[in-house]
């Protein structure tokens, strides 16, 4: 392969600079004793601190872990079962209706799904709050983890069903220990998928969240439109970390399964 | 195996009815509701209103240029990475800025755009004085362009990896130059990257509301703005509703201008 020229090189330099930029701008500063983003003071750890000692924000932070963790399961559940459904459907026109009806919400701009999902929890009687973002997010996650584990259904040779079967198993053996263990990588990233989708969810969460509950993506829009605080450049330092803890634990993971895997074959 | 699928697929299938129709049929219904819940077509006659159309026209206007920047920047940078060693890492790095929630990014631009921001501290270097660089169209578009190029990359990227080098190779020896084998092999097998690019950019585009809020003040006001403003703060839930419904058949229609055909396999 013909080696990158240093035009392109630099383009590439530049982009990842103005990408990362904003991020690093956000944490620099979350270290400034002055109380704003333009001049640094001198090094502090006080935001970090006001972060820790704000119960109300810590109560915030832990509801959005709760809804993510929750919501990402049980769509899971609810997502995994519908891709094995569907793959299994023999008419192939209702297959591919059920394919379309899944990906409504996918495409769906965030702001019809939080309209048309306040408007139901409304219609149904759903209190505004925990139950209605906790519910919200489960119904715009299950569409992902069916479009995550789908190919590796897809890709499954059915004759290990077959096999399975003629061998003895019953319908519940085959599904636990011949299904489930094949498509378990696309189960865990549909996961994956499904909590990130929940934890950078603004606007679906900001129509249904009613008063007195909060997630933090919503609690930095309404911190955000008061002017600047420190302390939301203490939660980006945060959150950077998680994030970058997150994807090395993930790659970490999976390199391991894909060593599994290549060991085993 | 049928009766064992059937009860798989029933919390699927009610998921289904609840959170995809459902809601879709309610928005329909409010759509031809007035303020005091009565029948009417009130509301779709004031969409076609002067104030809405160019609302609506200024919403596609700024989509437009967001997916066309974002596009711009992107598709040089993807095309690159697939050229770099160890592509798979780099797109890795690509990818962690989307991961940072939105609000966080778009705040960090409040700070940076802002009259005493690092922006105006390098210009003021050359003599001129600060310029109000939030509140403006500028500002609002370049950050939806740096909040999309990610999602733009990611699919672009996908089909530039898949493309065949050998194809490239090809057309040089039949004695392409560079540009005539971008222009005639390699963007048009790629177009399908392009297409769920400006998909997943030129719909939330037409939808935002968030950082026209933080970052454009009330200056630009977009359809997902407008559904916003109806739903939660004039309570007018019909006029939001038949907003919504707009913006649908405009999703509708984008999806089928940059519709994919579907290639074989088992779905």
């Amino acid at each position: 392969m013909n080696k990158l020229s240093a035009a392109s090189k630099g383009y590439l330099v530049l982009v990842f600079i103005v990408l990362y930029a904003p991020i690093f701008y956000l944490i620099f500063y979350s270290f400034n004793s002055g109380g704003n983003m333009n001049d640094f003071e001198s090094f502090t750890l006080e935001h970090y601190k006001a972060v820790f000692e704000d119960t109300r924000l810590l109560v915030i932070l832990i509801n959005t872990v709760l809804i993510a963790l929750l919501s990402g399961l049980i769509a899971t559940i609810i997502g995994t079962l519908g891709a094995i459904g569907i793959v299994s459907m023999k008419d192939k026109k209702l297959r591919n209706t059920f394919l379309s009806l899944n990906n409504v919400l996918i495409v769906s701009p965030d702001v019809v799904i939080g309209a048309s999902f306040l408007i139901l929890f409304t219609m149904i009687g759903v209190k505004l709050g925990f139950t209605s973002v906790l519910v919200s997010h489960i119904a715009f996650s299950v569409p992902i983890v069916v479009l995550m584990v789908l190919p590796k259904l897809l890709e499954m040779n059915t004759s290990l069903i077959d096999a399975a079967r003629d061998l003895g198993a019953t319908k519940r053996d085959v599904l636990m220990r011949v299904i489930l263990p094949y498509i378990a990588p696309g189960i865990f990233a549909g996961f994956f998928m499904a909590i990130t989708y929940s934890l950078d969810d603004f606007a679906v969460t900001f129509f249904v969240t009613g008063n007195g509950f909060s997630t933090l993506s919503v609690e930095i829009y309404s911190m955000a439109r008061a002017g600047i605080t420190l302390t939301i450049n203490a939660i980006s330092g945060l959150v950077f970390l998680v994030t970058v803890l997150v994807v090395i634990g993930y790659y970490f993971v999976n390199n391991r399964t894909k060593a599994r895997m290549g060991e085993s074959k | 195996m049928q009766s064992k699928n059937r009860t798989a697929l029933f919390p699927y299938v009610i998921w289904i009815a609840l959170f995809v129709i459902a809601p879709i049929a309610l928005v329909l219904y409010y759509s031809m509701l007035d303020l005091s819940g009565n029948f009417t077509l009130e509301n779709y006659k004031n969409f076609f209103s002067a104030i809405y159309l160019k609302m609506t026209f200024t919403s596609f206007w700024y989509a437009f240029l967001i997916t066309f920047f974002t596009l711009l920047i992107a598709y040089p940078t993807a095309y690159l990475l697939t050229k770099t060693k160890h592509k798979q890492l780099w797109l890795m790095l690509i990818i962690i800025p989307s991961w940072i929630n939105l609000l966080l990014k778009t705040y960090a631009f409040i700070g940076i755009f802002g009259l005493y921001g690092p922006i105006n501290a390098f210009i003021e270097v050359f003599g001129f004085d600060p310029q109000q660089i939030l509140f403006t169209d500028f500002s609002f578009i370049f950050v939806s362009v740096y909040i999309f190029i990610p999602f733009m990359i990611i699919p672009i990227f996908n089909s530039l990896d898949k493309l065949n080098p050998s194809l490239v190779f090809a057309a040089r020896d039949l004695g392409a130059s560079s540009w005539t084998t971008f222009r005639r092999v390699v963007f048009p097998l790629t177009i399908d990257g392009v297409k769920s690019g400006i998909q997943v950019t030129f719909i939330p585009a037409l939808s935002l509301f968030m950082i026209t809020r933080l970052i454009a003040g009330n200056q630009v006001i977009t359809l997902g703005t407008a559904i916003e403003q109806q739903f939660l703060v004039s309570q007018n839930w019909g006029m939001g509703s038949t907003i919504a419904v707009f913006l649908i058949v405009f999703m509708v229609l984008t999806m089928m201008v940059t519709g994919q055909k579907k290639k074989g396999g088992r779905v």
